[in-house]
């Protein structure tokens, strides 16, 4: 079997437009989130979210480019752009039939779905622009990835919630030890602050109207975010032998199903997905230095996974640090585990662990330590990177450090 | 038909019981309404009532809505649409 290396990162999302603002704005514990600004966002109850600001399409894309870049595609490339250059590999002949890209996101071209639909049905426009289905599509990124870098192995897109960038992320770590690719970009991306997508979770009950304060007694919900988070992983040889600069060695990754409810998160199901994750990498509770929770501040998650994360590591469990990173750049949903796993790779690498911000006040049934507020120094050999997503489907990723 | 008699066919539909098998006493866990199922009666209360119900699934003590029996929810809708309706 082959080892993974992950040798380039790229993002885009609240915090930042790219990893170097991101990590800087992780380790100082600020906030991302604030009021969100699209059209109709006064009929709203829900008023907040994780937005990328400052950002003009036209900054970076071309005309032609923007007529097929939904704005999921745009952050995934922007990620991309970042990822692919640090990494330093120029993807042709056999290399570029032995790499590909994995990509998660739920939602896909929100933006255009509903640009569109407002055409039709709200100005009652008989005709909409002849690319809307090329530029929704759930593949759309993953395949302008595979365009742009000549990436001609396995590509393709899972969607799996909130879950979907880890699912993504692991099956690209899967294929490179198992030998079937040499490279694989990968991560996830999600641009799903819109009016109805908004709408649409506002149903739910389970947004805050103020603050998302993952573990804190006092949270009362997620706060939505956007953005993309993409990298290279790379066959660790391969990576050694041209000299490239590895950021993290991922070493392991399960996925489990609740097969139970909905919505309603399962203790069981997490501990299952996390033990996999701990077995498959050979790993001893007692290495993990630090788990990027999922956190959703959420009444249901938190406890949920703070009661899982303590059952299956044990002793290690009140040692290690966790912190949910949603605080502050939102819930990327199907982007947010790549967008997160950043948070991993600068605890392995700088040894600095990213804190839980707006937290309030403990919780009993979230008895960790949950990093509060201010970002810590510590050396951290292995993390662990959670993601349980509504339909009972979960995923967790482990890394070492190099 | 009154508040009270409108709220019981909504939640009574929800648990799939008969109206008259939702008493004042009951509780949403007597008639086997999970948090989703809770979500989906408040939307059918506010399409029903045309009101605003404000109530946070992470924090249901906090939200100005009692839902711990059948009589509180009518009481709380009541004091909704009295509310809402006046404004």
């Amino acid at each position: 079997m082959k080892r993974v290396a992950i040798t380039g990162a790229g993002t885009i999302n609240a915090l930042g437009h790219d990893v170097p603002s991101t990590l800087e704005a992780m380790r100082e514990g600020k906030s991302g989130i604030g009021p969100l600004d699209f059209p109709n966002v006064d009929r709203l109850q829900i008023k907040i979210g994780g937005q990328v600001r400052g950002y003009d399409e036209a900054t970076y894309f071309n005309r032609q480019q923007i007529a097929l870049y939904d704005r999921f595609t745009q952050f995934t490339l922007l990620a991309a752009r970042e990822a692919v250059a640090q990494s330093g590999l120029s993807f042709g002949g056999e290399l570029a039939a032995q790499a590909g890209v994995v990509l998660g996101t739920a939602a896909g071209g929100m933006n255009t779905w509903e640009d569109n639909y407002r055409a039709v049905y709200e100005e009652g426009k008989n005709r909409v622009h002849p690319f809307v289905v090329p530029k929704l599509m759930n593949n759309a990124a993953a395949s302008h990835v595979s365009m742009e870098y000549n990436l001609k192995g396995p590509s393709f897109t899972v969607s799996t919630a909130c879950a979907s960038s880890n699912h993504a992320m692991g099956l690209a770590f899967q294929m490179i030890r198992a030998g079937s690719a040499r490279a694989m970009v990968t991560g996830g991306s999600e641009a799903m602050l819109t009016f109805g997508g908004i709408k649409a979770w506002e149903g739910l009950r389970v947004m805050s109207r103020d603050a998302c304060r993952p573990f804190s007694r006092n949270r009362n919900g997620m706060v939505q975010g956007e953005g993309a988070g993409v990298f290279v992983f790379e066959d660790y040889d391969h990576a050694r032998a041209r000299g490239a600069d590895i950021l993290a060695e991922v070493t392991g990754f399960a996925m489990t199903s609740d097969a139970a409810d909905i919505v309603m998160p399962s203790q069981q199901g997490a501990g299952r997905a996390i033990s996999g994750a701990l077995k498959d990498s050979v790993m001893a509770a007692s290495d993990v230095g630090y788990i990027n929770a999922h956190g959703t501040g959420t009444a249901a998650n938190d406890k949920t996974e703070c009661a899982a994360v303590a059952h299956e590591l044990g002793a290690q469990a009140d040692r290690l640090m966790i912190s949910s990173t949603k605080s502050m750049h939102g819930h990327c949903i199907g982007g947010t585990g790549a967008v997160e796993l950043l948070a991993c790779i600068m605890a392995l690498r700088d040894g600095v662990i990213a804190p839980t911000i707006g937290y309030e006040e403990p919780d009993p049934e979230c008895a960790l330590d949950i990093v509060a507020n201010e970002a810590r120094e510590a050396k951290v050999s292995a993390a662990l990177s959670n993601a349980f997503a509504f339909g009972g489907l979960n995923a967790v990723l482990a890394l070492r450090a190099v | 038909m009154s508040v009270s008699d409108t709220t019981k066919r909504i939640i009574a539909e929800q648990a799939m019981l008969e109206p008259e098998d939702v008493t004042d006493e009951s509780t949403l866990e007597d008639l086997g309404i999970d948090s989703l199922g809770l979500v989906e009666s408040i939307f059918a209360i506010e399409e029903e009532f045309d009101i605003q119900v404000p109530f946070n699934a992470n924090a249901p003590e906090e939200s100005d809505f009692d839902v711990s029996s059948v009589a509180s929810i009518v009481a709380a809708v009541e004091g909704l649409i009295a509310a809402q309706k006046t404004t």
